[in-house]
């Protein structure tokens, strides 16, 4: 209000960037408070003494499974915005769905990794087969796949249409391949209904006290993850703007 | 200003291993005297943590003021 009143000749993109999401601050400073609180309550919170089955491995919920969580996220705006392309056929729109599907795989990398590492002590060996590992690893080569698709075309407007095509059918995918498939074997996931299959977590292996860190730590790092992507869009449209495209 | 934000900041990490002498363990029976050993030393990693996630943040936030400068530039 006080700057308007100062400065009434505001010009039309200062006020289109204040309105804008990506650029407000406070969801940031969002994501820092609650991934610092993550990082602290996650070593220090009381776990449940689960048989010394998991022992402390199990503080892994706070920052293995957010992986997934903001991975899934991710590709869901992507997804939003590949079929706004398709509607609207801005080239931002394509620019929002890539970004987010690049920070997506990269968070379902990551999972990956983590996943690994704690299942080469947990269950013995860093790849067991396991459906959930499989299923993981499959959606994540679906989604290389868009890349690979968008680097074939060279012409952009085609390019964009492709790609939000195949991104809708690489999200359908997403369902049977982390969803649907490793729910219905018995998995190595402590999903605690054996061979009824699993959900990936046993709801009986969380405590309250655990859940008052874990879905902090969702919230975080999935901000964490938007934030990465939206300065990834604001580069990208320099970019564009310095080419001359818009 | 930058030179001096450098300057305090070799200052700053000159004097760390001054925390770190300054507290120790009980020889004899490898007990913990001070905060950042009680627990198994769990605050160590805690501290190791945090550090890496305000390190990222930082970095994140001086990319997000770099890259809205340019978006200022451009519209000018």
């Amino acid at each position: 209000m006080n700057l308007q009143t100062r400065m009434p000749a505001i010009p039309a993109w200062l006020q289109m960037q204040k309105n804008n999401m990506l650029r407000k601050s406070w969801w940031k400073i969002l994501s820092f408070v609650l991934l610092i609180y993550t990082c602290i309550m996650g070593f220090l919170v009381q776990i449940p003494v689960l048989d010394g089955r998991m022992q402390q491995s199990v503080r892994n919920l706070f920052f293995h499974v957010p992986m997934w969580f903001c991975m899934q996220t991710l590709f869901t705006v992507s997804v939003i915005y590949a079929i706004l392309y398709l509607r609207s056929q801005k080239p931002l729109h394509d620019h929002y769905a890539l970004e987010f599907a690049r920070t997506g795989i990269v968070f379902g990398v990551l999972g990956l990794i983590t996943g690994a590492i704690w299942a080469n002590y947990q269950w013995g060996k860093p790849w067991s087969g396991d459906p959930k590992q499989n299923g993981a690893a499959i959606a994540l080569l679906i989604y290389f796949a868009y890349f690979v698709l968008r680097g074939s075309v060279t012409d952009t407007d085609k390019r964009a249409r492709i790609s939000a095509v195949y991104n809708i059918f690489a999200y359908a995918m997403l369902f049977p391949t982390i969803w649907i498939l490793p729910r219905l074997t018995e998995s190595l996931h402590p999903g605690g209904l054996g061979s009824e299959g699993n959900p990936g977590l046993n709801p009986n292996d969380t405590s309250p006290q655990m859940e008052m860190v874990f879905l902090p730590a969702i919230i975080g790092w999935i901000l964490l993850g938007v934030w990465i992507t939206t300065l990834r869009i604001r580069l990208r449209i320099l970019i564009d703007k310095k080419l001359g495209y818009e | 200003m930058n030179k001096l934000k450098a300057i305090a900041f070799i200052i700053f990490f000159c004097t760390m291993h001054i925390f770190a002498r300054c507290q120790n363990m009980d020889p004899k029976t490898e007990e913990p005297t001070d905060f950042m050993r009680s627990d198994g030393k769990i605050y160590v990693v805690v501290a190791v943590v945090v550090t890496i996630v305000t390190g990222i943040f930082i970095y994140l936030i001086n990319l997000d003021r770099k890259i809205k400068k340019l978006e200022k530039d451009q519209y000018k």
